[in-house]
């Protein structure tokens, strides 16, 4: 879809609201709907479109395999580490109420950190998953080596 | 709620996978209107994003790879399985009947809990003396992230565990089969493609 000349300009001009978007999905989800969940399949939705668009392995320039596998195991651990935080600072795991000076406070840095480490593992899962499936090619076609 | 059971009966008819993914992406759309209808815009909000957007795009990645046009086998054993297909039916239905009414105050699911949640989570200016317990005027968040963390935690394991699977089924197969040259389970054209491809 390299040479459709409206869907490239359009999408170009979408994705970074589609991105910004996202980023106001994640970090609003405690004021309105929304959270990390949400907003990491929206922020994944921007690159998948990039990727329908100009092709997978345009994505995997910028953001390259090892990079999503990396964010995929940083979410998931930011996740477990504030749990393991709160452990240490005297408190149950997963017991938001240590991690400030007040417990409200405390609540507040935990869930937005937990927030954050749901949306980043789920758009990095979502674009690896992506990237998987359409990396591959049928096997009828030659070229089935890509640049991963 | 009609559009529904009308897209899910055009998905049932239909043997153009194409036009199925399409009306599947249909399908969770009209579902997160009926959640916002009810009120529940954080899961109509989930809905349209997971549903109707990536899960599609995914079907479209699958069907890429595989055929548009569903294979139709000889209906065998129809009235059996008429019969079954009524028979839970009818004992779904029967089983509803003891249930509350929707929005009902009374059900035993707004009781238990939920009353803490709500009023507890976030008190409002004026009406309470505190920020509440999560000081978050969100409660969906507030017992997503917070009185429900572990679950939450369950669910971003499972979300993990998805993606490494799918690396681990499908993101090393290519380099594996570079070393034997194609020749698994291909017929020798293809393969022979194959190979080229990969060496170059």
């Amino acid at each position: 879809m390299r040479q459709k000349i409206i869907l490239r300009v359009i999408s170009k001009f979408l994705i970074p609201y589609i991105l910004l978007f996202a980023l106001y999905v994640q970090w609003h989800g405690d004021f309105g709907p929304g959270g990390g969940f949400q907003a990491g399949v929206i922020f994944a939705a921007g690159f998948i479109l990039y990727a329908i668009i100009f092709g997978v392995a345009t994505v995997r320039d910028v953001v390259p395999a090892a990079v999503t596998r990396f964010l995929l195991v940083v979410g998931v651990l930011l996740y477990s580490g504030v749990g393991v935080a709160s452990m240490l600072l005297g408190g149950n795991y997963l017991n938001y109420n240590v991690l400030a000076a007040t417990p409200a406070g405390g609540q507040h840095v935990g869930i937005l950190l937990v927030e954050a480490g749901v949306g980043i593992t789920v758009a990095a899962s979502m674009i690896t998953i992506f990237c998987t499936f359409a990396g591959r090619r049928p096997e009828e076609q030659p070229d089935g080596v890509e640049e991963a | 709620m009609v559009f529904m059971a009308i897209t899910a009966i055009a998905i049932a008819r239909l043997h153009d996978l194409f036009a199925v993914v399409m009306l599947t992406g249909m399908f969770s759309l009209l579902g997160a209107a009926a959640y916002v209808v009810m009120d529940a815009v954080d899961v109509a909000f989930t809905e349209a994003a997971v549903g109707a957007g990536i899960s599609t795009v995914l079907m479209l990645g699958t069907l890429a790879l595989t055929t548009r046009v569903e294979k139709i086998s000889p209906p065998k054993n129809v009235l059996g399985g008429l019969v079954m297909v009524t028979i839970t039916g009818a004992i779904l239905i029967y089983g509803t009947l003891d249930m509350p009414l929707y929005g009902d105050p009374m059900a035993p699911i707004h009781h238990h809990v939920a009353d803490h949640y709500l009023s507890k989570s976030y008190l409002l200016p004026g009406t309470g003396t505190g920020v509440g317990e999560t000081g978050l005027p969100n409660v969906v968040t507030s017992v997503l992230a917070s009185y429900r963390g572990f679950d939450t935690l369950g669910e971003v394991y499972v979300i993990f565990t998805a993606a490494a699977g799918v690396l681990a089924i499908l993101g090393r197969a290519r380099f594996a089969r570079r070393p034997q040259d194609g020749t698994e389970t291909e017929t020798a054209g293809s393969g022979d493609a194959d190979a080229k491809g990969g060496a170059g």
